[in-house]
């Protein structure tokens, strides 16, 4: 965490899913950055995300060692609003993920940690 | 105005690639720089530049106290880890060519298996409380076969590429290492059923042997200029054009947030100015030394590079042109799958050997050599 993502972790402790925008020209920029690499503008706001997208790919993460871990899947979910995150599915098998599946936000504690992950929604893209 | 191509590297040396040297990183350094001085035909005094790693742990000062160096007048670290090390010849030659050292010693060294393993997630914990969330480690990407698969996945998913396309690459690379006695793998060839049956490290990405061999050990080269190369002790090799490529909107390993995955677009630009600073092009190379922490790596800097089309490199491998008989041999040591992994400069050496003439797994004729990691590359050639 720094000074340039705290309102994104802050958001996740409220259930929000918050991107941040350039003040001056819209521009949504994440990973986020301390200048916005559109007009170099260096007053943000934000906004909040839908939490609706699609996956764009996947993996399952286990630990190298440990057979047995359970292993988490990991996507990248590109966003309604443009923009890719990396997140966890949860509550599916890795065989069952598809590209382009919908997904939507859901807000887990993690470690103690909110964190911003995803479920499969089963609607139609 | 002298340039890059009017510089060469005339010493190369190494420790041996183990899984525990026994010694410290600084050891492996300096016994691996002086090999390469010596190689030259040139002494510790003639050094008058260093370049290596941002990631190194190796001082410089420490180095030229240990190796006993009057002085030093050139230094320069190259960011962003293997995707890089074909840069520190860039760096090196670039101070010859501008005139800033004369004689530029390149290491890079590490007890990278017994010591901390970049393969294993950091015992510290990323995903740890006391260091905050952050965007990559709290998800569970807290290894570099993790952090990497999530881009090989869309490529393999946009092309068809399956598990068993890459256990071709690898069945090739650990046959060259079967070869070459300074290989981890020498004398070990596998078959695709053994890549086939080998545990899955990255479901449904990367298994066990689609992963380079984590080792400790040393490399060094010299950089001079081609003339002065002319007269030292061994065959001169020319840096014929040495370049990096990074691009908008990219990011180091977690470089998710272009619109598209399934290429690699520095490879794509660098290969143009590689070309254009060369005089060369695809039908030049006779030997190609591609970085591969993992197997999908060569596919994608394959199609990079303009070898084949894009999604074609699985046939490409499959139609056995990269072999030691094919029509563009690839990690002819085995690569850092199969000879271990220096971080990516282990596979330089192999092509200076290559123009040298001098391989274990000699291609013949072998006049220029393309070395590549992805974002920065160069292409070795004869004086
Ligand atoms: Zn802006």
């Amino acid at each position: 965490m720094s000074k340039d993502d705290a309102f994104f972790w802050e958001g996740a402790q409220e259930g929000r899913l918050l991107l941040r925008s350039c003040a001056s020209c819209g521009e949504i920029a994440h990973p986020p950055l301390p200048m916005c690499p559109h007009c170099h503008g260096l007053e943000w706001g934000t906004v909040e995300a839908s939490g609706r997208g699609t996956v764009y790919a996947w993996l399952c993460s286990k630990h190298p060692n440990q057979a047995d871990d359970k292993g988490r899947i990991v996507v990248l979910v590109d966003l309604e609003e443009g923009v890719r995150l990396v997140s966890n599915l949860l509550d599916t098998e890795i065989d069952e993920v598809t590209a382009g599946a919908p997904v939507a936000v859901t807000f887990v504690e993690v470690d103690g940690q909110i964190l911003p992950q995803f479920r499969m929604t089963g609607d139609s893209a | 105005m002298s340039k890059i191509s009017d510089t060469a590297i005339v010493g190369i040396g190494q420790t041996e690639f183990s899984k525990n040297s026994g010694r410290s990183e600084l050891q492996l350094a300096a016994e691996a720089s002086l090999a390469a001085i010596q190689d030259a035909g040139l002494t510790p005094d003639d050094i008058d530049g260093m370049v290596t790693f941002t990631l190194d742990s190796n001082d410089e000062l420490d180095l030229m106290r240990t190796l006993g160096m009057t002085e030093l007048n050139w230094t320069a670290r190259g960011p962003f880890g293997g995707g890089a090390s074909a840069a520190t010849i860039q760096l090196a030659a670039a101070a010859v060519a501008s005139g800033a050292a004369k004689a530029v010693l390149v290491y890079r060294a590490f007890n990278e298996r017994s010591g901390r393993r970049f393969g294993q997630p950091d015992p510290n914990g990323y995903t740890s409380t006391a260091a905050g969330p952050d965007f990559h480690f709290s998800y569970g990407l807290d290894t570099p076969a993790k952090i990497y698969s999530l881009w090989y996945q869309r490529y393999l998913l946009k092309y068809g590429v399956t598990n068993e396309d890459l256990g071709r690459y690898v069945v090739t690379a650990r046959a060259h290492a079967a070869t070459n006695p300074a290989a981890w793998y020498y004398g070990k060839p596998i078959t695709l059923e053994d890549h086939q049956t080998s545990r899955w490290i990255v479901e449904p990405v990367l298994r066990l042997l689609d992963c380079c061999q984590e080792s400790d050990g040393g490399v060094a080269m010299v950089v001079t200029s081609a003339d002065r190369a002319r007269d030292l002790a061994q065959p001169g090799v020319r840096v014929a054009a040495a370049t990096q490529s990074h691009r908008k909107g990219g990011l180091i390993m977690f470089d998710y947030y272009r619109e598209d995955l399934s290429e690699f677009e520095e490879t794509r630009t660098m290969t143009e100015r590689l070309w254009a600073d060369s005089g060369l092009t695809q039908n030049d190379i006779d030997v190609a030394m591609i970085y591969e922490n993992f197997s999908p790596v060569v596919f994608l800097t394959l199609e990079g590079h303009g070898f084949c089309k894009r999604g074609e490199a699985k046939d490409f491998i499959k139609d056995g042109h990269i072999g030691l008989s094919g029509s563009l041999p690839v990690n002819t040591n085995g690569g850092l799958l199969g000879e271990g992994y220096i971080h990516g400069m282990n596979n330089i050496l192999e092509g200076v050997r290559q123009v040298r003439g001098t391989a274990a797994n000699q291609i013949k004729d072998a006049k220029h050599v393309l070395v590549s990691a992805s974002r920065s590359g160069m292409i070795l050639g004869p004086l």
